[in-house]
């Protein structure tokens, strides 16, 4: 429901309000002799998403549960997106960017597209290929890397 | 000055081969413009080493066909993908991309470029007849004048979303404690950082737009079922010539656009606060202010126009004062140092060659260059072709690189992807992003700014008010803070309807 | 005639021994990551991008170099980056005042032990400076009027508890002053303030001023080193002894570390590599322009240097109140 994911949105700001407040009084809230001191702005900032989120939360409480969030059908093609991709950067650590990368991209193209084999094979390992061009020859940005790429010499 | 430093300028900037190197330098800066995270400081950095068997003029010119490359490029993932290339397109997104939806990528792009053009030359023009006055005014601005300017950016833009006050004044209230996370260079303690390395350096701008905009926006479309209309779009020049033909509609927007962004592009980091205020100033000034964000060709124009302005503006501090006005700038100071020569107020009386073959290189560059995008527009239109299950694992694949390509870190990509579901969850539950990202944008810079002012009269608030710049422009932004609560009042003091017709909040 | 070709003879000879001794020694096998602790523009980055520069023109490296800036936490996000690549032969970092003064004023962290000490390049000085429409030409006269305006003189500088802020509190102990220091986010920007008149001295960094006094536009008052400059037009200006009579001097590393326990291999390439940097005509341009020290040392003698800082730095922080409480 729209208001569940309100409330619970609500929530994390709380939350974030109250870091930004605790950490404000580590540092000094106040207002030196010289202007505020490092804890001034992150402070107000703090109590005032405090007491606006507050306020935002009454609302939607009081507004009743309204419309779904998300129907099932639509957070369907939202998670085939989502989760690949969480499990893409989870996997560059291990096995570098480039490799994750193709393996996304075939995923998705095979498992959502239902492309053919062909031309799934050819873009998720023409793509990856490019961006290596672009990004660690030319533009000399490395990107995080694996045993592939280090089997390979680089 | 005169005609005849210029004219020595062209003689310089137009030989076959600095043509060449103008052409180069466009096609790799339109490039790294397209992709996320990869900024002219890169491209700059990457070209300086070839520059070294250069003449120091045809270097220059290689280096700043790329950064006029990279300001153009910024508006074609804005608009197609809903993805800034560049910090300053991100106020391109809000009318282009919607434009992109409904079918006329073709004319948003047009109207994108053109745009640019137009910015690029009136600050040429200004830089040509005012460079060494320019950078007389440029000094006078200390930290309360540019407190002043932020201000001013800010107050124009808040109070122009619709839906929930509360909701936008959230996304206001995040973007600023995001913008405070990390060392305050003030105290030079760290903020809400608990020890973790890793928030150390704070939240980059860029990162969250990536995040926000890309992949939220991905994750919206596929839950709407929509496909890009890509279809629609003609694969000829013809929108180009359709396109022109609206153009002078907007004619005071180009103006104000080019003058927002030529005055706010002094200022270090200066683009990207002023297309949002140039898109601002659009909307407040429009007789459908409704339409905006919703496909209105109006806000593609304003805001690069402002952008380009802006970066071309940025130069002239890096040319008279040595002072980069942007990390591009900076890697080309790098440049002209390696080169043998001394950036700085000295650069205009000892090497005129060098700098007027740069001034007259940016007419030559710019030309070039706005020939070379257009001539594009129909091939980035037809990008929306591809089919749809290709499209979107690669923008997510590259949002992934253009994060990482920032910093260098991977615990950006993490970011990226949590911004990605807040962009997705906030549009849903109608948290306006463009505060939120203009307050990470202007966060630092206005908090630091104001900090100093501080320091500098001991406490006293009063320093925004007796200093003439600082003061007419301070006025001027609380004149459109407090516009919102004013109008009524005003009109109902002069026995008028108390809702005014123009509306300037909702 | 003769001469000449023995000459030859013996270069061709030592360039042979050279060849052989490196083919047979450690030599980069990838891209070369070269950190730097700060933002673009600064000294650091421009050192190394120059390094960068210089490495692609000569062709000393066989390897390219890509240059990371790190800036985020005043250099610690560099620090403990590079800190992180233990064993690593390819991750270098070019380091400031900061490496003392980070851990110490935050509390991050990290210290120079858990880096490689590689190379010394050069030691950066510090000038005070006035705007040149004023009309203080000698720093007694500038500190007498900072005397007499009783704390309302500014002094602008790079960060907060770091170099410029030190040297700040350094002349305000030996001379019984006070300033307003005002700390701005790079030294580019410092010096366009003082120019700007929006604040009344700076202690900048030669390079980051030298356009503007060239200009006309400020006027550099004392050195803050034992000795003057001996370059150039910088010789006219007088030490702070000269001028003051209180010896305040204080020199900023430019140096080179690598990641932790860098092969001892990779190191000596380096090493190496680096003093080739340091003896190309555009490296010792980019030196005398900008009147930097020439002080180019590695091994020991470099561990002893860094050592005696640290306490140094320590010392000073004290002394101003900058340790983290």
């Amino acid at each position: 429901m729209t208001r569940t994911a309100d409330l619970a949105t609500a929530a994390l700001l709380l939350l974030i309000g109250l870091i930004a407040v605790v950490d404000s009084l580590r540092l000094g809230a106040g207002w030196g002799s010289d202007g505020p001191k490092s804890g001034f702005f992150p402070f107000w900032l703090g109590t005032l998403l405090l007491v606006v989120t507050v306020v935002i939360a009454v609302q939607a409480w009081r507004r009743g549960p309204g419309k779904p969030f998300v129907t099932r059908e639509q957070l369907r093609p939202v998670m085939q997106v989502l989760w690949p991709a969480v499990a893409m950067v989870a996997l560059t650590a291990v096995i570098g960017l480039y490799v994750a990368s193709a393996l996304y991209l075939a995923f998705y193209m095979r498992w959502v597209g239902r492309h053919r084999w062909l031309t799934v094979v050819l873009i998720s390992i023409g793509i990856p290929v490019v961006t290596f061009l672009v990004f660690e020859q030319w533009f000399l940005v490395p990107m995080p890397k694996g045993p592939l790429e280090t089997w390979l010499g680089y | 000055m005169g005609l005849e430093n210029l004219l020595l300028g062209f003689s310089i900037a137009v030989t076959p081969f600095n043509l060449f190197v103008a052409v180069v330098g466009i096609t790799l800066g339109t490039i790294i413009g397209v992709l996320p995270g990869l900024g002219g400081a890169n491209g700059v950095a990457i070209l300086l080493p070839l520059t070294f068997t250069m003449p120091p003029t045809s270097a220059i010119i290689l280096l700043t066909s790329l950064y006029w490359g990279a300001l153009f490029g910024g508006a074609i993932t804005s608009i197609l993908f809903n993805i800034p290339g560049e910090p300053w397109s991100v106020a391109t997104t809000f009318d282009g991309y919607p434009l992109a939806r409904q079918g006329q990528g073709g004319q948003a792009l047009t109207a994108a470029f053109t745009s640019s053009f137009v910015g690029a030359l009136f600050s040429i023009v200004l830089i040509t007849l005012f460079a060494p006055l320019l950078a007389e005014i440029a000094l006078r601005f200390g930290p309360p004048e540019f407190f002043a300017i932020q201000l001013l950016t800010f107050s124009s833009f808040v109070g122009l979303g619709g839906g929930n006050p509360l909701k936008s004044l959230v996304s206001i209230l995040l973007g600023f404690i995001l913008a405070a996370v990390g060392l305050d260079i003030v105290t030079g303690q760290l903020r809400m950082t608990f020890g973790i390395t890793d928030l150390m350096k704070g939240f980059d701008f860029i990162i969250a737009v990536i995040g926000l905009f890309g992949i939220g926006e991905i994750l919206l479309s596929v839950e709407e079922g929509l496909t890009f209309r890509g279809a629609a779009t003609g694969m000829n020049l013809k929108v180009v010539l359709q396109t022109w033909k609206i153009l002078p509609r907007y004619a005071r927007t180009f103006v104000r656009g080019a003058f927002i962004g030529f005055w706010m592009g002094f200022k270090p980091g200066g683009a990207t606060p002023a297309s949002f205020m140039s898109y601002a100033f659009a909307k407040r000034f429009s007789k459908h202010p409704e339409r905006f964000g919703k496909g209105e060709l109006e806000g593609v124009v304003a805001p690069e126009t402002a952008a380009h302005a802006a970066g071309v503006a940025a130069i002239l501090p890096m040319i008279t004062l040595g002072i980069p006005g942007s990390p591009t700038a900076a890697v080309m100071l790098g440049g002209l140092i390696i080169w043998g020569l001394q950036p700085g107020p000295l650069l205009f009386t000892e090497k005129p060659d060098f700098v007027w073959g740069l001034i007259a290189s940016m007419y030559t560059g710019n030309i070039i260059g706005v020939l070379m995008v257009l001539a594009g527009v129909p091939f980035f239109a037809a990008i929306l072709r591809v089919p749809f299950a290709i499209l979107t694992p690669l923008i997510v694949v590259v949002c992934a690189v253009g994060a990482y390509a920032v910093h260098s870190s991977m615990i950006d990509v993490w970011y990226m992807m949590i911004f990605g579901v807040v962009g997705y969850v906030f549009k849903k539950l109608d948290y306006p992003l463009a505060p939120l990202v203009l307050a990470l944008v202007l966060g630092d810079l206005a908090e630091n700014a104001l900090r100093q002012s501080l320091i500098m009269s001991q406490g006293s608030l009063t320093v925004f008010f007796t200093r003439p710049i600082a003061c007419v422009i301070t006025v001027a932004a609380l004149f459109f803070l407090f516009m919102p609560i004013l109008t009524p009042w005003w009109r109902r003091l002069r026995g008028l309807p108390p809702t005014p017709s123009a509306p300037a909040e909702a | 005639m003769r001469q000449i070709s023995t000459s030859v003879l013996l270069l061709m000879l030592l360039a042979g021994t050279l060849l052989a001794t490196s083919a047979a020694a450690w030599e980069p096998t990838k891209p070369i990551e070269f950190v730097v602790p700060a933002g673009t523009g600064g000294g650091a980055d421009q050192m190394a991008r120059l390094i960068h520069g210089i490495a692609e023109k000569h062709k000393l490296s066989p390897r390219p170099i890509i240059v990371v800036n790190k800036s985020g936490g005043a250099g610690a996000e560099g620090f403990l980056h590079v800190k992180g690549k233990k064993g690593d032969a390819h991750t270098i970092i070019i380091t400031l005042s900061n490496l003392f003064t980070t851990p110490l004023h935050t509390g991050v962290p990290f210290s120079w032990k858990d880096l490689t000490p590689v190379t010394r390049l050069a030691l950066d000085q510090f000038i005070l400076w006035v705007n040149a429409e004023t009309p203080y030409k000698t720093a007694k006269e500038y500190i007498a009027a900072v005397k007499e305006k009783n704390g309302t003189m500014k002094m602008g500088g790079t960060g907060s508890a770091q170099e410029d802020q030190i040297l700040t509190i350094m002349l305000e102990q030996a001379q019984g002053v006070k300033f307003i220091y005002v700390p701005f986010k790079g030294g580019g920007e410092v010096c366009v303030n003082l120019v700007g008149k929006h604040v009344d001295s700076t202690v900048n960094n030669p390079a980051e001023c030298v356009s503007h006094w060239k200009a006309n536009r400020v006027r550099p008052l004392a050195v803050f080193d034992t000795e003057r400059i001996p370059v150039g037009e910088w010789k006219g200006i007088p030490t702070i002894k000269e001028a003051l009579g209180s010896d305040i001097h204080y020199l900023m590393l430019r140096g080179i570390f690598g990641a932790p326990d860098m092969p001892k291999e990779a190191v000596d390439w380096y090493v190496g590599f680096l003093k080739k940097v340091t003896e190309t005509p555009d490296w010792k341009k980019y030196m005398e322009d900008n009147a930097l020290k020439p002080a180019f040392t590695s091994g020991a003698e470099y561990v002893k240097w860094v050592e005696e800082n640290e306490q140094l730095h320590r010392d000073l922080m004290a002394k101003g109140g900058l340790l983290k409480q």
